[in-house]
């Protein structure tokens, strides 16, 4: 496990996400309504579509496709069609950076 | 010609999978993010307004037609609630089982339990379906719900105005669920874990239909299944007449929906009992978007989608003589033109498609 340098504090929106790629992995980093930041897995466990044009409203995550909502800071699948959790990834804020362990 | 064989359980289903058209990347309109976060935003407020004018309203005509009847003179108001019932219900169902109606998640699952009781269609297997018909829209093999398969079977079409089949269909399905059992079909797009759900909401509806039943029996009479279970009948033509709108006539096997569905400008009563889903490519490209909100995103992409039909009769203009040519040769579908703003079809995403004949 590494610390990875993902992108700055002020690259994200408050209450959206943004795509990260790292090597052949994507991931979903959000900065929730009171400025703390979460990683998650960046493709929805339904059917593999990315959350990256999906909607963040207060501290959960819904698919752009079909609607599967999670709370993005527990991975928890809260909506169906998604039965399966996110898997997530901590996160720290260094030097208005944001490092996530992957 | 091809032959179609829209079984999900079929070879058109096995071929959709090897040649990628299954949950397959599909075409969007580039909106900028902040633009489009405000068009996904949620709220409580006109949908709550709906559902109040739509309960109270069939509240007062199903009460009238109570006080009238047996009267003819209850006939108009039998008719406006069958409308809300059989018609208004199955946009309700649609739009909060997306779960974008309301910004509140409860208020989606109450309405859409209602809903999908209206409508005959098992909360939890519609759910699934719909499902499927947004990751493979109008894909034959893998969407369940394709109204109009080719050659198109007008009879059944024309019946179901009156809800003559699929209402029945939805009954004997609910029978079926409640014996315990999930059909083979069901199971193809119902996660195992959820399966036991179907069974659950079927019992409870048998209970509803047997206790209406029973008290039309004691009294002798069928007002209770005016209120409950015949509006499913005498009300359905409405979405049956938006709802064919949507993709008749147009492409399959496409993976653009601008090739595959329609947006249609409506007047205000049946936007108001279609909820919008008049912008129908919109829809499809973007279900994130509210239904209250889809005329500003209408707006926002026009400029890259086939012109709308500007009524509900210059829809069926349009879709009905394609139709009747389906009928004779399966092949043919409509091509709509892009106006010169939009991003052109990628044609070789779709060279099986538009390799036929196209209008």
């Amino acid at each position: 496990m590494a610390w990875i340098d993902a992108c700055a504090t002020d690259d994200i929106d408050e209450e959206d996400l943004i795509r990260f790629d790292h090597g052949d992995r994507t991931f979903a980093i959000y900065h929730s309504p009171d400025g703390e930041f979460f990683c998650t897995d960046g493709k929805c466990t339904h059917e593999e579509v990315h959350l990256e044009a999906g909607l963040v409203m207060e501290y959960e995550i819904e698919c752009p496709k079909h609607n599967a909502t999670f709370d993005y800071r527990t991975g928890e699948a809260l909506r169906a069609p998604a039965c399966v959790n996110l898997n997530t990834y901590k996160v720290k804020v260094e030097g208005g950076r944001v490092l996530i362990e992957v | 010609m091809t032959k179609r064989d829209y079984s999900l359980l079929g070879p058109d289903s096995r071929r959709a999978v090897e040649t990628g058209l299954a949950a397959a990347e599909w075409y969007h309109t580039d909106i900028p993010r902040n633009q489009m976060k405000a068009l996904m935003k949620r709220e409580d407020g006109h949908a709550i307004r709906d559902t109040i004018i739509l309960f109270a309203s069939m509240i007062i005509l199903a009460g009238t037609g109570i006080a009238l009847w047996p009267s003819w003179w209850s006939a108009p108001f039998w008719l406006g609630y069958g409308v809300l019932y059989g018609s208004a219900m199955d946009s309700r169902w649609h739009e909060c089982g997306h779960g974008t109606a309301f910004k509140t998640r409860h208020y989606n699952d109450w309405v859409y339990q209602v809903a999908s009781f209206c409508m005959v269609r098992n909360p939890v297997s519609w759910r699934w379906s719909h499902t499927r018909h947004h990751t493979d829209t109008i894909i034959v093999g893998r969407d369940p719900e394709i109204v109009l398969m080719r050659p198109p079977a007008l009879a059944r079409v024309i019946a179901n105005f009156f809800g003559l089949l699929d209402a029945p269909q939805g009954w004997a399905r609910m029978l079926y669920n409640a014996a315990g059992k999930v059909h083979p079909v069901e199971a193809e797009y119902i996660p195992a874990q959820e399966q036991h759900k179907v069974v659950r909401v079927a019992r409870i509806w048998v209970a509803i239909y047997a206790a209406t039943i029973a008290l039309a029996l004691a009294m002798g009479s069928i007002l209770p299944l005016m209120v409950i279970g015949l509006p499913r009948f005498y009300g359905a033509w409405h979405h049956v007449m938006t709802g064919l709108l949507q993709h008749g006539g147009l492409a399959d096997n496409v993976i653009d929906h601008r090739l595959n569905s329609r947006t249609v400008y409506m007047n205000p009563i049946s936007r108001f009992i279609y909820w919008n889903m008049n912008y129908h490519v919109e829809h499809h490209m973007f279900p994130m978007v509210p239904y209250h909100h889809l005329p500003a995103l209408h707006e926002a992409i026009k400029h890259d989608l086939p012109a709308p039909n500007r009524s509900i009769a210059e829809g069926f203009g349009e879709m009905w003589p394609a139709l009747k040519r389906q009928l004779k040769y399966e092949d043919f579908f409509i091509k709509r033109d892009l106006p010169a703003t939009a991003k052109p079809y990628r044609e070789d995403f779709h060279s099986d498609a538009l390799g036929s004949a196209t209008a």
